[in-house]
């Protein structure tokens, strides 16, 4: 026994130290690069948000100053509240449409069901650059197809790149970049779904509406929620597209038209790098938030 | 014919910037821009005896010139044959305000700047604010100002007599009109504003399909060129940290109900420039004119290929035909970092590229640049080119003869990045929703000086 438990002894922690050595090789790369791309960085940052740099005097500590400011400043609060509603008309819109498509794409019951695959993930392949520049064309009040087609017609030509329209035309651009992505991550979450399920659902007299409610949606929740993460991080920073149409519509797209715009202007075009930090960091934090609020009460479905 | 565009600058520097902006990391950025530059380094005023440039242009140099200029190799190839022992890497580094931005990081990241750098006019304050800027007074600068032109001699000069920067090329403002749209209507060629604001009424009214021009609603600087004819002096700075604000003066107030009000009666467009709409606009004769710098006529000969033989050009019409006059749009300098390693070569280099006469006569001829210098502007082959694309008028003749009419005393703000968003946002936005435009003067104003004050300068004016 003495022996046994001695030899049970000394065998155990070497083992142990092996596995030690070893994960942390394995995720030392990882480690250094996290803290050298990641933590250094927003650590840099923050130092920098308490700081006041002037053309004129120099750069001054000035504590959680910044913070207050950008607290009540009424171009981020602008910013961040049309990003919101946005996110709320937009990835609704988006995901349902990713949902239906996944699902009739799952059904069996499409022909060319991969030539339609491609085709609805093929714009995400366009950079958004371009994708937005291509919208932006076909938007355009004069040569713009569209209002080519309403000229043709003695019809008024849609007002596209107005005030009034402009959040509907970005979120139709976003849309269309998008749903094939999202459409993709939620296909394969249906493939994973065992077909024995789908067997015994048909043996019970489950029809194909009935499948798709009761085994294929509670299935995709997870993939859902996924989307859903990616689609908020997403919204709240938009930038690509509202600063590209800018360049066509510069009468309704403002500098600090969303947040993450506003931050970059605050850096480039005013270099004020600390408040820009500042914005940068509220606008993380408004997506932790956000973030977090909708896991937890996917959570909370799901544990309900 | 990019190359001629790069000359216009806020348009070029937007379209740049926007296209920059979907590679540029923010937190990577901002991570960048950190750092203090402090550099406090750099020259005495003291000349630099011929002697020790002599000795520097022998020694093996490597200099970097960050430059958008297309096939500016050749160019510089001129003076690494006149040197051998200097070699200059040429580096685009983004057009206008891109560049820029890069070149601000790797100044507050006191590595990674250029030792020489193309820069527009405009752009020279607000890199001399940051004391980033080689004086090139003590290479021998001061010797090439009857060279040029003297209101481009007063752009790159200091308060104090500095030279920031040796000019490379210009836009004096001119009108290009379409005189078969012109004879067709029966509409003579305005040569005052009021003839100007008649001719838009009658020709709109005609055939409402075409405006007699287009003031885009996002060009600060063809606002500025305006502002800067019509004799204003919306920036002055005195000392470091002193400046005088008026963008919200008599003559903006002028300028901005005659505009503002043909923009509200539809008459005009107001449409962003340099856009596809707007090139197919100039292809389509949807504008009868383009008010535009001397690097426009090229420009537009590139762009809007179908309506060859229909442009003439002719000078700004005048608030006063008995004193004419007009603003500069675009054109660009070379200037020399602060902190280079080298500064003899890099100011021989700068003064050498646009001033010895082989090298800024390429830049005519290849780049189509408008010249700086006063005897290219005097050249009889220069002056005498008669393009089809202009009916066979001598173009150049027209504009080297408005380019005596700038006035030298125009200054440029220290941050104008901002001036020009805040622009866009106020001025601009009110031409394109046809709203008071001489109230949004005002709120540019009352948004500049915030920002300058929060700046930390003292704020004059109003």
């Amino acid at each position: 026994m003495a022996t046994t438990t001695t030899a049970a002894r000394t065998k155990v922690p070497p083992r142990r130290r092996q596995v030690g050595t070893a994960g942390v090789l394995f995720i030392a790369p990882f480690m250094a690069l996290f803290l050298l791309l990641f933590l250094a960085p927003l650590g840099y940052a923050a130092y920098l948000s308490l700081f006041q740099e002037k053309l004129i005097g120099g750069s001054t500590f000035v504590g959680l100053d910044n913070y207050t400011t950008a607290l009540k400043d009424p171009q981020l609060l602008k910013g961040i509240g049309r990003v919101a509603l946005f996110f709320v008309i937009q990835v609704p819109v988006m995901l349902l449409l990713a949902l239906c498509f996944a699902l009739a794409l799952d059904s069996g019951l499409l022909r060319l069901a991969r030539v339609i695959r491609l085709g609805i993930f093929v714009p995400y392949a366009v950079p958004s650059v371009i994708a937005t520049l291509m919208w932006g064309y076909l938007y355009g009040p004069d040569f713009g197809p569209f209002a080519q087609i309403s000229h043709d017609l003695h019809l008024p030509a849609p007002h596209f790149l107005s005030g009034s329209w402009m959040l509907g035309s970005l979120a139709n651009i976003v849309t269309w970049e998008f749903v094939g992505y999202n459409m993709i991550i939620l296909y394969a979450a249906l493939r994973t779904i065992p077909g024995e399920l789908y067997e015994a659902a048909a043996m019970d007299g489950a029809g194909a509406w009935r499948i798709a409610w009761s085994i294929k949606l509670p299935a995709l929740r997870p993939a859902l929620t996924l989307t859903l993460l990616f689609s908020v991080i997403g919204s709240f920073q938009l930038f690509n597209e509202p600063s590209l149409l800018m360049k066509v519509a510069p009468d309704v797209i403002d500098s600090s038209y969303t947040a993450n715009l506003y931050a970059y202007s605050v850096a480039f075009i005013s270099q004020q790098t600390n408040y820009a930090a500042t914005v940068s960091f509220i606008l993380g934090l408004v997506i932790v938030i956000v973030s977090y609020a909708f896991l937890l009460t996917a959570n909370r479905r799901r544990t309900a | 014919m990019s190359g001629t565009f790069s000359n216009s600058p806020s348009s070029l520097s937007r379209r740049g910037f926007l296209a920059a902006t979907g590679a540029v990391s923010l937190g990577a950025a901002l991570t960048a821009c950190g750092g203090d530059s402090g550099s406090t380094s750099g020259s005495s005023s003291k000349p630099v005896g011929q002697a020790d440039i002599d000795k520097a242009m022998k020694t093996p140099t490597q200099l970097t010139f960050w430059t958008w200029v297309p096939n500016i190799d050749k160019e510089v190839a001129l003076f690494e044959k006149k040197y051998p022992a200097v070699k200059v890497k040429v580096v685009n580094a983004g057009q206008g305000t891109p560049q820029y931005t890069k070149l601000r990081t790797a100044l507050k990241a006191n590595s990674g700047a250029p030792d020489m750098v193309q820069i527009e006019f405009q752009a020279i304050p607000t890199f001399t604010i940051t004391d980033s800027l080689l004086d090139l007074r003590p290479y021998g600068a001061s010797a090439l100002k009857s060279t040029f032109v003297d209101w481009t001699w007063g752009q790159v000069s200091g308060s104090k007599g500095e030279v920031w920067a040796i000019p490379q090329d210009t836009g004096p403002m001119g009108m290009l009109y379409r005189k078969d749209i012109f004879d067709r209507h029966g509409i003579q060629v305005p040569t005052t504003w009021d003839e100007f604001a008649a001719a838009a009424r009658k020709l709109h009214k005609a055939d409402p399909d075409v405006y007699l021009t287009n003031l885009a609603a996002n060009q600060v600087a063809a606002w500025h060129g305006l502002l800067w004819q019509a004799g204003a002096k919306p920036y002055v700075t005195s000392g470091k940290s002193d400046i005088t604000v008026s963008v919200d003066d008599a003559v903006s107030q002028k300028l901005g109900q005659y505009w503002g009000t043909l923009a509200k009666d539809g008459v005009i467009g107001v449409e962003p420039d340099f856009t596809d709409s707007w090139y197919a606009a100039l292809n389509k004769g949807k504008y009868a004119t383009w008010l535009t710098g001397a690097w426009g006529p090229a420009f537009l000969s590139g762009s809007a290929k179908a309506t060859s033989g229909k442009w003439r050009a002719a000078p700004l019409p005048q608030w006063d035909a008995a004193k004419p006059s007009s603003g500069n749009w675009g054109g660009s300098t070379t200037a020399v970092i602060r902190s280079t390693k080298n500064p003899i070569q890099a100011a021989v280099f700068a003064q050498f590229l646009n001033s010895d006469p082989t090298s800024a006569k390429m830049f005519a001829t290849e780049q189509f640049f408008f010249p700086a210098t006063k005897t290219l502007l005097g050249e009889a082959s220069f002056l005498g080119d008669a393009p089809a694309f202009y009916g066979g008028q001598k173009v150049n003749q027209v504009f080297a003869d408005i380019s005596a009419q700038v006035d030298p005393a125009f200054q440029w703000p220290p941050f104008l990045d901002r001036v020009a968003t805040d622009w866009t946002e106020t001025v601009g936005k009110s031409l394109a929703d046809k709203t008071d435009t001489v109230r949004a003067l005002g709120s540019w104003q009352s948004r500049i000086t915030t920002f300058a004050k929060s700046q930390g300068f003292t704020v004059k004016g109003g």
